[in-house]
């Protein structure tokens, strides 16, 4: 097997007297795909700050492409959670995605014919090409997500990073960001890690699930993790996970933080 | 009689210095208007006031006063971090003791009370050699500073999450553009006074974003609003001998009046074009 991409080792987060998870410990390697699930206030986004960099962890290390994080950076591409683009904001989809590529470096910079047939690449990767000279703030929140999709893409990185990509897209957009996510690490091999409220919309392209609950974690296929035994344990609750026509559905958690999955189900 | 000023030496000074102050004033507004941060502009502009009345009483040079009130309250304010509605009322705060300060120097101030209106409301006219070479240097510093951050400052203008994430130093950027931004400021100051900076610094930027959504070509714009704003307002002020601040004002407004008008035109086309499109499908 290859060195991991990423390897996290004994890791611990503490925000002053509150601790989050303590000895976490796994690797990812080339081509796998890890979602992060649990409860609002696990420390899923803080995980992900650590990875690239942004937050040191309280104890343990961390390793992205066999180097700490803070030298990986430009190594890693980064879906952030939504944030919708002012409507007037001067940037087209296509500078967006051009400030994926450069927008770290200093200087005015020139984008070459190289770097523009990139850009081109990555717009029409994502199918944003048609839009790719509209204002952002024009666009939909799936047409947007399609952009950001594209911008951590154009770097051609070694790791996927991706903070609630799904969230407040309709179905069919949806589906189609979790395709593009499966189809890059399918023919680049690049790990993605994204976190998500919802397991259901990307059940069957997920390799593994690290499951962030109050005070403990686990991580293994969604077979292994998501049934009523591990959350039990995790929450340390009576816990039912139920399966529903391919859809798993979680029941009893003790924070309400699982009700859309019960809207899934009505929907 | 304007044909005969047109030769005069105090003209071609003005001209120039209008041009300096125009071209950094209307570059920097871009990112200032991205960043929400026209606020700001006003805060650091009313505590360089303080800086430069403050420069008077003691007997300072006044340029040199409010270029340190500008940086000082620059700096402060690149280092906070804060966002929106907190970052604006710590703002209203420091900037009306700030100006309060002002008017206490004003009063204890016994020289020409010139001094102090043309500190409020400008006085391009009087620009000397030597002020003239004082401003094109710190321009100069400004220009390469810009030029320097151009894409990291998009960058984490348009888009901070990620920007941090690919290793922007975001707090770098912050204290860098708001130290510029009161460079500018103090420039902006000697043509237009205190209470019309926004005039340069802010509606030229404002105009060009209604006007274009590329990013380089909004600066180019709104640099070019702002030259012809400084320029024809020195000029009509030469034929009519009102303050230049006020044509400066009128002329940069009414580009953005304009701007709002054209992009008010253009959205209402788009919007109705689709509406057909989707009628027809």
């Amino acid at each position: 097997m290859t060195a991991p991409v990423v390897s996290v080792r004994r890791l611990a987060l503490n925000f002053g007297d509150r601790s989050l998870w303590n000895d976490l410990d796994f690797e990812l390697q080339e081509g796998e795909l890890l979602a992060i699930l649990g409860p609002n206030g696990t420390g899923k986004t803080s995980l992900l700050r650590i990875l690239l960099g942004l937050l040191e962890p309280s104890a343990g290390s961390v390793e992205v492409c066999g180097r700490p994080p803070r030298e990986s950076r430009t190594k890693v591409g980064y879906v952030p959670q939504q944030r919708v683009f002012d409507r007037d904001l001067p940037l087209r989809g296509r500078d967006l995605v051009r400030l994926g590529l450069d927008g770290h470096r200093w200087g005015v910079g020139r984008v070459n014919h190289e770097e523009r047939a990139r850009i081109d690449r990555a717009l029409t990767e994502v199918g944003a090409a048609a839009y790719a000279d509209a204002p952002v703030g024009r666009l939909s929140g799936g047409e947007q997500q399609r952009l950001r999709v594209a911008q951590a893409l154009v770097s051609d990185p070694a790791l996927l990073l991706a903070d609630e990509p799904l969230l407040s897209l309709d179905l069919s957009y949806q589906r189609i960001i979790t395709s593009l996510f499966d189809a890059r690490r399918r023919s680049a091999g690049t790990p993605v890690v994204f976190v998500t409220h919802d397991i259901n919309p990307v059940l069957s392209i997920v390799d593994r699930v690290l499951y962030l609950a109050p005070g403990s974690w686990a991580i293994g296929t969604p077979e292994e993790v998501l049934t009523s035994e591990t959350l039990t344990r995790l929450y340390d609750t009576e816990i039912d996970v139920l399966r529903v026509r391919g859809r798993i559905v979680v029941v009893g958690t003790p924070d309400d933080q699982h009700v859309h999955h019960i809207d899934e189900v009505h929907a | 009689m304007f044909i005969q000023l047109l030769g005069q030496h105090f003209v071609h000074t003005a001209l120039l210095a209008g041009a300096v102050v125009a071209i950094i004033s209307g570059a920097i507004g871009t990112f200032v208007v991205t960043r929400g941060a026209s606020f700001a502009v006003h805060a650091i502009s009313e505590l360089g006031f303080t800086g430069a009345a403050g420069a008077l009483v003691l007997g300072f040079d006044v340029v040199a006063g409010m270029i340190v009130g500008s940086l000082a309250v620059g700096l402060v304010l690149g280092l906070l971090s804060v966002r929106g509605r907190e970052r604006d009322s710590a703002i209203g705060a420091v900037l009306s003791f700030g100006l309060g300060v002002g008017v206490l120097f004003l009063f204890l101030y016994q020289g020409y009370a010139t001094e102090a209106t043309n500190l409020l409301f400008g006085s391009i006219v009087g620009v000397s050699d030597a002020q003239l070479r004082n401003l094109a240097i710190v321009a100069f510093i400004v220009a390469v500073g810009l030029v320097v951050l151009y894409r990291p400052l998009l960058f984490s203008s348009v888009d901070p999450d990620v920007a941090a994430a690919r290793g922007v130093p975001l707090h770098v950027i912050s204290v860098a553009i708001f130290l510029l931004l009161a460079l500018t400021t103090a420039e902006a100051i000697q043509v237009v006074g205190v209470l019309l900076v926004l005039t340069l610094v802010i509606t030229p930027a404002a105009a060009a974003q209604r006007l274009t959504v590329r990013p380089g070509l909004a600066i180019l714009l709104s640099i070019a609003i702002a030259l012809v704003a400084t320029e024809g307002g020195i000029l009509l002020s030469l034929q009519q001998p009102w303050p230049t601040s006020f044509f400066i004002s009128s002329i940069s407004f009414a580009f953005y009046l304009c701007a709002r008008i054209v992009y008010a035109v253009r959205h209402d086309r788009s919007r109705s074009v689709r509406v057909s499109v989707l009628a027809g499908s």
